[in-house]
């Protein structure tokens, strides 16, 4: 096989294309730039890690099947971690979303980093959601009946129905989360390429490049 | 070569300052360790709500009354389901957003026919009930216009209805087979009965809620549960859950135009609120690219804040 003939492959023009655009030094640095020094920085690993401590415990919820935690102590503490481990998720993310906003880090091409955060940020909503109405409880039956009539409004109901408990918790456990966590991946590795956003210029003035 | 003119919204400078030892690895483990611990001192200090499932059984048996009134509206077909329109029926245009009527163009793909589906259906479930199976038959082979006749006739008389020792009782002596078939509806609710022949119509495995919740949903027993529990939408119930826990606390904003005129009181709040929540959703997509919006962070100057280290070390 001829050199050239290596060379046209796809899978060594992707693994070339991979190597430049994302090398082992930015996909694991061990250093970075000196202005990342705020709080405000902690709540994007924090959010990646509660939506680890999420998984985690819904697929232990996921062990014994959806009433589990209806009937049994252990299933119920399972339950408790899940809901708390959501709220944390949603409590990192918003602060996260709103400092990466007021450092409007879309700058220096980082648009699509911006589009994958918050299209990540409005799945999760959705992946909630859909956990809230296939508690099969008096939350879900509640919740259902009045969020059908918003998405009915829509015309997603017809498709998206959620007062089928079944439908919305395999959406809830397979469909969603699969999508937020391609997203959060994505959207990580877009960070790591691009890395993190400066700083403005003093006083945001316009300077020449 | 001309240079590209800086634009303070869009581009970043080039970093040309110095580098600090970064962990990435250690950083993520002391996270996932971190939020674990708080995650299980949150649930075991204050838990998760599970109020139990109400059924018909229980609407049936605590508020007999409504439970016959409503499923009356669904055999005379003024429920809230009967009138809904899509995706159950046809009855309404159901919510427009201006011209648009986005439900009624999708049509009914989920059909609902409150008439066989809540009463009569059900009703041939059960087995042994000769009187039943007769006025049954009775109103198979009723015209059209004969069942409305008993059904206007026993709707009127049912201003008087009553619970007696148990049992449906309306006065009437021209609604045909309604009456028996009204009060054993009610009988089949009570036994539990009917929670089963609402979920087991389309086969043995089901994991469809639609109906027994719908029917549910028109009447005002479990309405009146959830204003107990401050759940309903004037009581940002949106965002709420059983008992004092944060919920779906990231719905604030949606729940807030539920609030405010005029979708608090329009027919068509709810699409109001869904265009209002895909506009301002797709401006926080878009953006880095909206000219003004994306010029707030500069000009707000929080990121002096932020970067505060950064901005004492260069001045």
């Amino acid at each position: 096989m001829s050199t050239t003939e290596i060379d046209r492959q796809w899978t060594t023009r992707l693994r070339r294309r991979v190597a430049g655009k994302l090398p082992p030094e930015k996909l694991l640095p061990d250093t970075q730039p000196t202005y990342v020094a705020s709080w405000i920085y902690v709540f994007g690993v924090t959010t990646m890690a509660a939506l680890g401590v999420v998984i985690v415990s819904g697929c232990l919820l996921a062990l014994r099947g959806p009433q589990w935690w209806h009937t049994s102590s252990v299933g119920h503490f399972v339950n408790s971690l899940h809901l708390w481990s959501v709220e944390i998720f949603f409590f990192a993310m918003v602060i996260h979303l709103w400092g990466k906003y007021f450092m409007a880090a879309w700058r220096g091409g980082r648009a699509l980093t911006w589009m994958t955060g918050v299209f990540t940020f409005l799945v999760s909503i959705a992946t909630a959601f859909t956990g809230y109405v296939s508690q099969s409880n008096f939350d879900s039956q509640w919740i259902s009946t009045q969020a059908k009539d918003g998405i009915n409004s829509t015309g997603a109901g017809a498709f998206w129905n959620v007062l089928n408990t079944g439908q919305m918790l395999m959406w809830h456990i397979v469909l969603l989360p699969l999508a937020a966590v391609v997203l959060t991946v994505f959207h990580v590795l877009l960070v790591r390429i691009k890395g993190v956003v400066p700083p403005f210029e003093k006083d945001g003035a316009e300077v020449a490049q | 070569m001309k240079s590209k003119a800086f634009r303070p919204d869009v581009d970043a400078p080039e970093w040309k300052g110095g580098y600090s030892p970064y962990d990435i690895i250690k950083e993520g483990i002391i996270a996932v360790v971190i939020v674990s611990i708080l995650t299980v001192l949150l649930a075991i200090a204050f838990g998760s709500p599970d109020d139990p499932s109400i059924t018909v059984k229980a609407w049936s048996t605590n508020d007999p009354m409504d439970f016959a009134a409503t499923a009356l509206s669904e055999l005379n077909n003024t429920s809230g389901t009967a009138q809904y329109g899509a995706p159950y029926n046809k009855a309404s245009t159901g919510q427009q957003l201006g011209p648009l009527t986005l439900a009624k163009w999708v049509g009914a793909r989920i059909p609902i026919n409150t008439v066989n589906d809540f009463v009569i259906n059900p009703l041939k479930s059960l087995p042994g009930q000769p009187a039943l199976s007769s006025d049954l038959s009775q109103w198979s082979s009723a015209s059209t216009s004969t069942r409305a006749n008993w059904v206007n006739n026993y709707t009127h008389a049912a201003n008087k209805m009553k619970i007696v020792s148990g049992q449906l009782v309306v006065n009437t002596t021209s609604a045909g087979p309604v009456p028996l078939m009204m009060s054993d509806l009610l009988q089949m609710a009570r036994t539990g009965a009917l929670d089963q022949a609402l979920v087991t119509q389309n086969g043995f495995y089901t994991t469809d809620y639609t109906l027994p919740l719908l029917f549910l949903a028109d009447g005002t027993y479990m309405a009146n549960l959830a204003q107990k529990q401050h759940l309903t939408g004037d009581q940002w119930g949106m965002m709420n859950e059983t008992g004092n826990y944060p919920g779906q606390a990231w719905l604030w904003l949606y729940t807030f135009w539920y609030q405010v005129s005029p979708m608090n009181s329009s027919g068509n709040g709810d699409i109001l609120v869904w265009g209002i929540m895909m506009v301002l959703s797709a401006g926080l997509l878009l953006m880095p690219f909206i000219p003004g919006l994306r010029s707030i962070p500069r000009k707000t100057r929080v990121y002096r804040l932020i970067w505060r280290e950064h901005y004492r070390d260069v001045e």
